[in-house]
């Protein structure tokens, strides 16, 4: 399986025994073969997030700058105000939080050409408790201007998304979890553009629009909808959330009436709200939810039971879906002509 | 304040149990922070045993001396002393790490009683101490706030910046113990980010500096009593220990700062602790 962006190639071996974490640290290794100006940065996480694959390389081409989150992001400004392109990766609440105002102020404020892998987002640490879970990056980090948001769903689309950032200008985002997330797609044979969301099922009932984790059960229960329910449901992966695919939330508003949105990120500020910014700035009417942790902070448990806890597997993808099928919503004769 | 035979004796036996609390609670929770566990645990069993005015019973109590474990990681290692102390029912901790516990990986002070700081983030511990000292002498209370830290974590920029507070405002009442097992999580600490000379560092940010074995009670016990008593300022004890100490396979060994136990391995980690407490 190869794969061409940019000139950029590289190829996937045993993408069956590798997690998602495994998978894009061993394309970025590929890549930086490939590219001399990318160096690499971590912060005693090397090893939990897989970027430590490029430093066994690259190991000039490398810093582990120990546990100091908000030096290593002044320092990737710096290597990339010298010209290097670094990508740095550490764990979602240390790069949105801890660092915020480094990657804001000598990261985005400057347009630097440094890329972020934000691993262990959302719950997806749930064991580890509330200061290792980070269910407020996207809110954050998307309110950061010239910052490109990404939440990729799985591996493959990491290895993509990762390797779109190289040539992609400015500051990237990339949020993923802890690694271990089941699969959506089987191989890489897809076409991934940044900023234009994916269709993974056509429907003209109600459209679901997830990212990141929870995308899998959202093929899922659409799948099951079509067949048991004889809903058409139409799934989006908006793996993109800034800039987001606008046109693609215009069309599920004229076409489906009906969105509902999965993430694993509160509900404030995240992929709901930026969905729900497009459907106001509209001004059609639209039956909307959004699903994902209801500004709480989540319990500590195995990220699937958190998951289904939240309703953002596919059981809990089935049952919202049903709910807003349920309800009445009022059709209006000549809302196409409205505004 | 002198630390007696008899006090040997059963702080060494404390030791020994809690340990093996450790090694259980590892195995009910499928896997945990054992290296750095092991390491403060005699740290922790000197405070809990000896020094600390504590009333478990009373776990709100205002006048309690406060303890913060900055290396919040540490927390599989420190419920089982809370446990002990009564804080709670130890079997409670057989649901330690399962969904809808109260205890996950980093404590929770909301939902684990005897826990003063919810910590977890690294470098939070010692700022927060500060606060505690600067809280304790605007009530005019004698009670002593403990802050314990991780070598590693002394990488955190906000480890000195809190230095240079308490220094600043002459926390006396503050008492840093450092666990330096020498590891982080990618490797020793010297090869990733190097912290020596540490007790100079200390020293340059005016904090009194004792340097003591950290798992030897006859050094370690001393250490404390001279950190309680120094009243011209902020004190701490660099706390030397060795990473995973008491169960051999662990010790000194960077993988082992996360690891889960199987049959085979809780066998021998019991029978490794076993043997180095036989021979005391
Ligand atoms: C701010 C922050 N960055 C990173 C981590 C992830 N982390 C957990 S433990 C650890 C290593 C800690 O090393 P040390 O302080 O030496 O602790 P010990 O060896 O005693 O376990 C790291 C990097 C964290 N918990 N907090």
């Amino acid at each position: 399986m190869a794969e061409q962006v940019g000139g950029l190639t590289y190829t996937i071996l045993d993408a069956d025994k590798m997690t998602a974490a495994e998978i894009y640290g061993d394309v970025l290794t590929q890549i930086g073969g490939q590219r001399p100006e990318i160096v690499a940065l971590s912060a005693d996480l090397a090893k939990s997030t897989k970027i430590g694959k490029f430093g066994e390389k690259y190991p000039d081409r490398f810093f582990n700058v120990g546990i100091a989150e908000q030096n290593m992001f002044g320092v990737a400004a710096g290597l990339a105000l010298a010209g290097f392109v670094p990508f740095v990766s550490t764990f979602a609440v240390f790069v949105s939080m801890r660092a915020g105002e480094q990657v804001r102020t000598d990261i985005c404020y400057q347009k630097l050409n440094c890329k972020i892998i934000a691993t262990h987002s959302g719950i997806s640490f749930g064991q580890a408790g509330t200061t290792h879970h980070c269910t407020e990056d996207l809110a954050i980090i998307r309110s950061f201007a010239n910052m490109t948001v990404i939440a990729p769903a799985d591996g493959f689309e990491t290895a993509k998304a990762v390797q779109a950032s190289v040539d992609w200008k400015g500051p990237v985002y990339i949020r993923i979890g802890r690694g271990f997330e089941p699969r959506v797609y089987t191989d890489d044979k897809f076409d991934f553009t940044i900023g234009k969301a994916r269709e993974m099922r056509p429907g003209t009932d109600v459209t679901v629009i997830a990212c990141g984790t929870p995308l899998v059960g959202a093929v899922d229960a659409a799948d099951f909808l079509k067949k048991n329910d004889g809903l058409s449901v139409r799934v989006i992966n908006m793996h993109t959330i800034k800039p987001i695919d606008r046109e693609a939330i215009e069309k599920a508003v004229m076409d489906t009436r009906r969105i509902i949105t999965f993430e694993d990120h509160n509900v404030i500020g995240g992929l709901g709200s930026a969905v729900a910014e497009v459907i106001a700035d509209l001004g059609k009417g639209c039956a909307f939810k959004r699903v994902g942790i209801p500004d709480e902070f989540s319990p500590v448990g195995y990220p699937d039971d958190l998951y289904h806890h939240y309703k953002l597997d596919s059981e809990g993808i089935i049952d919202t879906v049903r709910e807003v099928m349920g309800k009445e919503f009022e059709e209006d004769e000549d809302w196409q002509d409205e505004f | 304040m002198a630390l007696s035979d008899k006090e040997l004796k059963t702080l060494t036996e404390k030791a020994h149990q809690i340990r093996k609390d450790i090694i259980q609670t590892l195995i009910w929770s499928g896997g945990g922070h054992a290296g750095g566990a092991l390491s403060q645990a005699d740290i922790l069993v000197a405070l809990y045993y000896k020094y600390l005015n504590i009333d478990p019973k009373r776990p709100d109590w205002p006048d309690r001396d406060r303890v913060i474990l900055s290396k919040g990681h540490g927390g599989v290692g420190y419920a089982p002393i809370l446990a002990d102390k009564g804080y709670f029912d130890k079997e409670l901790l057989k649901d330690f790490n399962h969904t809808g516990s109260p205890f996950g990986m980093h404590l929770d002070g909301l939902k684990v009683k005897g826990v003063d700081a919810s910590t977890g983030s690294l470098g939070h511990g010692l700022p927060i101490s500060v606060g505690l000292a600067l809280g304790a002498r605007l009530k005019k209370k004698d009670w002593l706030t403990y802050c314990i830290m991780g070598d590693g974590e002394q990488n955190e920029g906000t480890i000195w910046e809190a230095a240079m507070a308490a220094c600043h405002y002459k926390l006396s009442n503050l008492i840093g113990i450092i666990d330096n097992n020498k590891y982080c999580i990618d490797g020793a600490c010297e090869d990733i980010m190097c912290i020596e000379p540490l007790g100079k560092k200390w020293e340059a940010f005016g904090w009194k500096v004792i340097d003591s074995d950290g798992h030897d009670y006859t050094k370690l016990c001393p250490a404390i009593e001279e950190a309680i008593t120094y009243k011209d300022g902020p004190c701490v004890i660099i706390a030397h220990t060795i990473k995973g100490k008491g169960v051999d396979f662990m010790e000194d060994v960077a993988a082992w700062h996360y690891g889960g136990l199987d049959a085979d391995k809780t066998k021998k980690a019991i029978e490794s602790i076993d043997k180095m407490y036989a021979n005391k």
